[in-house]
């Protein structure tokens, strides 16, 4: 991994420009500062973003063993033992303990270490710096703790798949009491243990990345990046931040609360339990208050995924249909209304928990306000293509992927937050096939969208655009294959996390059986399809085309600097910006776009009326330099 | 519906062939394109064609597929709310199936539509407001319709049992349900102690409470039809949910914290049957909240009897202290003679499994 890294970071050196005048430190960082230890935001993004398609590939693996086991239930997964041993039981088949741990361990990498790091963790970083005109993070150095403890915490999750007693295998939302008592599964021994060791520095993780994020955003603007010149990325990548800082920490109490509950005594979970033939001694817990902190994070968690997809997509979707996007301000409004109403919608998992049904009253009011918000960002990506000139390049296919999944997830959204439609669909795979579409198959197409769009700007070199092409149509094609029958079964009342369907009794099992197997396959297909990807990823950092300076003829400021940016992003001063980042064929423009940094008194032709009064501001954004240089300084 | 089914074939053959001919149209002029620009290249047109190839085979492939899984949905509800929440369900599909196939359709159009040429140039259409407080008001007031709606049906589900309510115990274990009834002789539950819990008594019945004699344990669900039901759910290890898929209840068992639902059965299991012509049908009670091994297995099987069937199948259930006569000895002496009542003249011949229910390992 460090290699793939350091092959371009050499690149990174030599071109490198030591004329700063700001007082940075410019001796050569041995090996380990500059490729490991590294505070440098480009590195740790490119760390996090190698560490994330690691997890993907293991977490989608695991996704497809259990698939074999639903899709063909007749199958012999004999061939299986070799690298699953005792897993496999006597007769051949997955063992029924395991199959939860596939879907436990599934759930928690996709949503954590995929999508939370490998996403928000690889372009919080990357595009910060980049896009708002600041030299690094507000601390590399926390920066740097923030990867590294997230890389502690995926060795110890990646270490428990390797145990005797396997892996947590409670879902990946661990409900106590089955989490809390080693005797309920074994799952719930060390493999718990290891799962809460493990999500506790993740949490520690990511608090020092959102703290870092928060304040560079506020802090380190260049000078002119007003807030409301922000691109969307950087909008979302806030918004994600907030919600990351207040909602992580819950997860920790609740946690903290679980390993209490298992390993010293106590009873905030535990209440009036008799299993394997003993009555425990604990009173007075109560399971659902567990429930309540998980999903206090748990439900902002579905948007710590989501918006940084969607705020990638606003900027790739805006310059591939060289067009502004649509209803800036409403973006930014609908993002801040989903921020704000992600913490007070969490108990729509629990309508029939046992929480009173008050309560599910009062949240199904919020949660289908938050459709609102959601169906506008819809709305506005739609008119952003409406008499666009559309350039499809493989970030932009994924984008407009992204935007179809969205919808098509989110309606079904609709449904489930009524508390009264949820009785019967709640924990089915109506379901399953809901938040797959809506946060992970969208979220996951944002990643992509990042990565093809961003890459040249991370290696200075193209990743091939035709296979590119090819694994979009794969991609897309399958996901809609895999998750949208989903909701069949759902409606056919098929609960999630069953090894096999054959206990529904009425011969219902046999009904679906050629549709699970459709489903699996179309699953396999799909997974063998981002070989396409990773081949592709891995040889374009070495062998891709060279970058050109823009080759997106894009706006944002990260495509003004050097083709691979080395220590400090920008060589000499860090450009002013005077103009939001979407002017895409302005009307009198000869460019069909205008970068930034251009000012207004440059393109006298382009100017709307009211941006001529821009122009007076120009000189103050400029004397704004010496304080610029100043800050750095200090 | 076979009439519906060859409509809508000839529709989408017309379209399949509408634009076949327009990509075709296409490739003719793919030939000419110069790929001197980077970002832009000889697929771009491709790809635009590819989603309007997404958006017909996709649309083909949703209706076909929902036509051919229909048959496999749950029949109708067996329940008199679901009747209310399975109307609702299906309004509300038709909701959303419309606002997404609009939106996804004018995601692929606009995307194959506006496909790049270089004779023209994207128009320059940042903000309106006009349309952006529209599209925030219309989905604003269909999701308060669909609240209210929803809401007034939630709030009839959870509202308090009626007082003629028949109250059922079913508590879950690792890895099957305890069901338990009221008795004959008074409709209470008598109390329960998770700490009385041994081989036999299973559930922890307290004798200390008169109320507890003549409960009646079972290794079905007998519902009565027409009846409201009390469904009083416990869990004893971990948790579980109680799923009656062909009643549309759903209601997690937590340990510690009793929790309940009550429901009204409309069609008795001999109605299913004669409906879907299956002679060996059967509701089940299944667990849809991950407990372990064995959760995939946790079902029984739950009869709905005509009035005057349950009342019989009642009266020939022998209370627990019935079957396991030692258990008199837990009886406080002041209760003694209340109990003893329960009590058989001569030994019967202990079955102790009807309390054990299904389990699967």
């Amino acid at each position: 991994m460090s290699t793939a890294i350091s092959t371009t970071e050499e690149v990174i050196a030599h071109g490198h420009d030591h004329g700063h005048d700001h007082e940075h430190e410019h001796h050569e960082l041995g090996f380990i500062r500059k490729y490991i230890f590294s505070e440098d935001h480009k590195t740790i993004a490119k760390q996090y973003l190698i560490s994330g398609i690691l997890w993907a590939f293991i977490g989608g693996s695991l996704s497809i063993i259990f698939r074999l086991q639903l899709g063909f239930p007749d199958m012999s997964l004999e061939w299986l033992r070799p690298i699953l041993g005792e897993w496999i039981d006597e007769s051949g088949k997955l063992d029924k303990e395991f199959y939860l741990a596939l879907v436990t361990m599934h759930g928690t990498i996709m949503v954590f270490f995929v999508l939370t790091a490998g996403l928000s963790g690889t372009f919080s970083n990357f595009l910060i710096p980049l896009q708002i005109g600041a030299r690094d993070m507000a601390s590399g150095f926390i920066n740097m703790l923030s990867y590294w403890f997230f890389a502690l915490s995926s060795v110890i999750m990646f270490s428990s798949l390797f145990i005797e007693t396997g892996p947590a295998s409670g879902g990946w939302v661990i409900y106590p009491p089955l989490s809390a008592l080693p005797q309920a599964m074994p799952g719930s021994g060390l493999g718990m243990t290891l799962w809460l060791t493990s999500m506790a520095l993740f949490i520690v993780s990511q608090l020092m990345g959102g703290i870092n994020y928060i304040c560079t955003i506020i802090n380190l603007r260049t000078r002119g990046m007003t807030f409301t010149k922000m691109p969307l990325t950087i909008w979302s990548f806030f918004f994600t931040a907030v919600l990351g800082l207040l909602s992580f920490p819950v997860l920790l109490s609740a946690a903290l609360l679980l390993i209490f509950d298992r390993s010293f005594g106590t009873s905030f979970y535990l209440s009036e339990i008799y299993i394997q033939g003993q009555a425990l001694p604990n009173m007075g817990g109560s399971p659902i208050l567990y429930q309540h902190l998980f999903w206090f994070l748990g439900h902002p968690e579905v948007y710590i995924v989501l918006l940084p997809a969607l705020g990638m997509t606003s900027e790739v979707i805006a310059t591939n249909a060289r067009k502004p996007i649509f209803g800036y301000r409403a973006m930014i409004g609908s993002m801040m209304g989903i921020t704000v109403l992600a913490f007070i919608v969490w108990a729509h998992h629990m309508f029939v928990t046992g929480m009173n049904p008050f309560l599910g009253s009062v949240f199904m009011f919020l949660t289908l306000i938050i459709a609102v918000p959601s169906a506008v960002k819809g709305f506005n990506y739609i008119t952003t293509l409406w008499k666009g000139n559309i350039i499809f390049t493989p970030a932009m296919l994924f984008s407009i992927g992204l935007v179809s999944l969205f919808i098509s997830g989110g309606v079904t959204g609709i449904i489930l937050g009524n508390s009264a439609l949820d009785i019967n669909l709640h924990d089915t795979y109506f379901v399953v096939a809901h938040f797959h579409l809506v946060m992970g198959a969208a979220s996951f197409f944002g990643l992509m969208a990042g990565v093809y769009h961003w890459f040249p700007k991370m290696f200075g070199r193209m990743m091939n655009k035709t296979a590119g092409y090819i694994h979009f149509w794969f991609t897309f094609v399958g996901v809609y294959a895999v998750f949208f029958p989903m909701h069949y079964t759902g409606i056919a009342g098929f609960p999630r996390r069953y090894y096999s369907f054959t206990a529904l009794g009425n011969d219902g099992e046999s009904a679906f059986t050629d549709l699970n197997a459709f489903i699996s396959f179309a699953a396999i297909i799909t997974f063998t399809a981002q070989a396409i990807f990773f081949f592709n990823f891995f040889y374009s950092i070495f062998k891709g085309k060279r970058a050109t300076q823009n080759p997106w003829k894009s706006n944002t400021l990260e495509w003004t600097t050097p083709i691979v940016p080395g220590h400090g992003n920008w060589e000499g001063e860090i450009p002013a910006v005077y103009r939001w980042p979407y002017d895409y064929s302005k009307p009198g423009s000869e460019a069909d776009f205008i970068p930034q940094t251009v000012p207004h008194s440059a393109t006298p032709e382009s100017n709307l009326p009211e941006e001529n009064d821009e122009i007076a501001k120009e000189k103050e954004i400029e004397s704004l330099l010496a304080a610029q240089n100043e800050s750095y300084n200090r | 519906m076979n009439y519906l089914v060859g409509l809508l074939s000839v529709v989408f053959f017309i379209l399949a062939i509408t634009v076949i001919s327009k990509s075709l149209k296409l490739n003719k002029n793919l030939s000419g394109e110069n790929e001197s620009d980077s970002a832009l290249d000889s697929h771009n047109n491709s790809n635009a064609v590819g989603f309007l190839l997404f958006w017909l085979f996709g649309t083909i492939a949703g209706v076909w597929s929902f036509l051919h899984s229909q048959p496999d949905f749950l029949p109708e509800a067996a329940s008199a709310h679901g009747v209310k929440t399975d109307s609702m369900f299906w309004i509300s599909m038709a909701v959303v199936t419309f606002a997404f196939f609009i939106t996804n359709s004018l995601l692929f159009f606009f995307a194959f539509q506006y496909r790049n040429d270089k004779n023209r140039k994207a128009t320059f259409y940042p903000v309106n407001h006009k349309l952006e407080i529209i599209w925030t008001i219309i989905p604003a007031i269909v999701m308060a319709i669909l609240v209210f709606t929803g809401w007034r049906t939630w709030r009839d589900i959870t509202s308090q049992a009626p007082s003629n309510a028949v109250v059922i115990e079913v508590t879950g274990h690792q890895f099957g349900w305890y069901v338990r009834y009221a008795g004959n002789d008074d409709s209470q539950l008598g109390n329960i102690n998770y700490k009385l819990i041994d081989e036999t008594n299973s559930l922890g019945l307290d004798f200390t409470d008169k109320n507890t004699f003549d409960d009646f344990t079972a290794s079905e669900l007998h519902l009565p039809k027409g009846v409201p039901v009390l469904l009083k759910i416990r869990a004893q290890d971990v948790l579980h949910s109680v799923y009656l898929p062909f009643q549309r209840v759903k209601m997690d068992a937590v340990p510690g914290m009793p929790t309940k639902f009550w429901f009204t059965p409309t069609i008795s299991t001999d109605e299913m049957r004669a409906k879907l012509g299956k002679k060996d049908f059967n509701y089940k009670l299944n667990c849809t909240e991950i407990c372990g091994r064995g959760h995939f297995g946790m079902a029984i099987t739950v009869f709905v009897d005509e009035p005057a069937d349950y009342k019989k199948w009642v009266a020939e259930q022998k209370p627990f202290l019935t079957m396991n006569p030692a258990y008199l000895s837990k009886v406080p002496e002041n209760l003694k003679a209340k109990a003893s009542k329960y009590i058989p003249a001569e030994p019967i011949a202990t079955d102790s499994t009807a309390v054990e229910a299904v389990s699967v390992k």
